[in-house]
């Protein structure tokens, strides 16, 4: 729902213009984090499908390349951790 | 063609790795944190700490789990694993964040900064050995002898 779309609901419900704020704040914040949620997950498909890759060409190296693919994977998620993070600090700090 | 992964798990000794090492920076973060903070910083800082251990070795858990399975298995694992386990650190956070003894900001801080450290502080042995972590190449002397 759009901040305009939550305000005009808020002013038909009765709220006041600061409980207005304080929702359309809640919903652009969780908005941002979903999208902040969407690079990492596009990163991780694409590591973890190239490791299984490198696995299946040469099924030797697959301790070294899981080794590497773990590591990426936490690194990706650190992204998506500094979002929630920035989340959490604009919505709850 | 394989189509799942037998032998050595090296994911679950990166997770445990990480854990001990976690272990051994955690009470200096808790110490500065809970100066900075007190003791609801302190309390918010082992919080924090305690979220990213749980989450490597959940993620060590599912993909040590799933590659014995299936290679594809794996690869799911690895991507709703990741969503699953975002949607328990949210979880975690929610539970306690009306806690009088939560405090947001060290709690956030710690969350990013440990979870990178680690990460760090782990590539360095994983950079320096290419191989399963914590074995750091022994010196050339050292083999000699």
């Amino acid at each position: 729902m759009s901040t305009s779309a939550i305000l005009a609901q808020a002013a038909t419900e009765g709220l006041d213009a600061a409980s207005a704020k304080g929702v359309s704040a809640a919903a652009t914040a969780g908005t941002a984090y979903g999208l902040a949620a969407i690079g990492p997950g596009i990163g991780i498909g694409y590591l973890v499908g190239q490791s299984v890759q490198a696995m299946a060409r040469q099924p030797e190296a697959a301790g070294m390349v899981r080794t590497t693919m773990f590591l990426g994977i936490a690194f990706t998620e650190a992204l998506a951790l500094i979002g929630f993070v920035v989340f959490i600090l604009l919505k709850f700090a | 063609m394989i189509t799942r992964i037998e032998g050595p798990t090296p994911e679950r000794d990166i997770a445990r790795d990480l854990t001990r090492k976690a272990l051994l920076v955690s009470p200096a973060a808790i110490v500065v944190f809970g100066l900075i903070w007190g003791v609801d910083g302190a309390l918010s800082t082992a919080y924090a700490i305690a979220i990213v251990v749980v989450n490597f070795l959940l993620a060590a858990a599912l993909l040590t789990f799933s590659a014995r399975i299936s290679v594809g298995l794996m690869m799911g694992a690895a991507l709703f694993g990741y969503l699953i386990r975002l949607g328990l650190i949210f979880a975690a956070f929610w539970v306690v964040h009306d806690a009088s003894w939560m405090e947001v900001v060290p709690f956030g801080i710690t969350l990013v900064v440990t979870h990178l450290g680690l990460l760090f502080w782990e590539m360095h042995y994983v950079s320096a050995s290419l191989a399963f972590p914590g074995l750091k190449p022994a010196s050339q002397t050292n083999k000699e002898s």
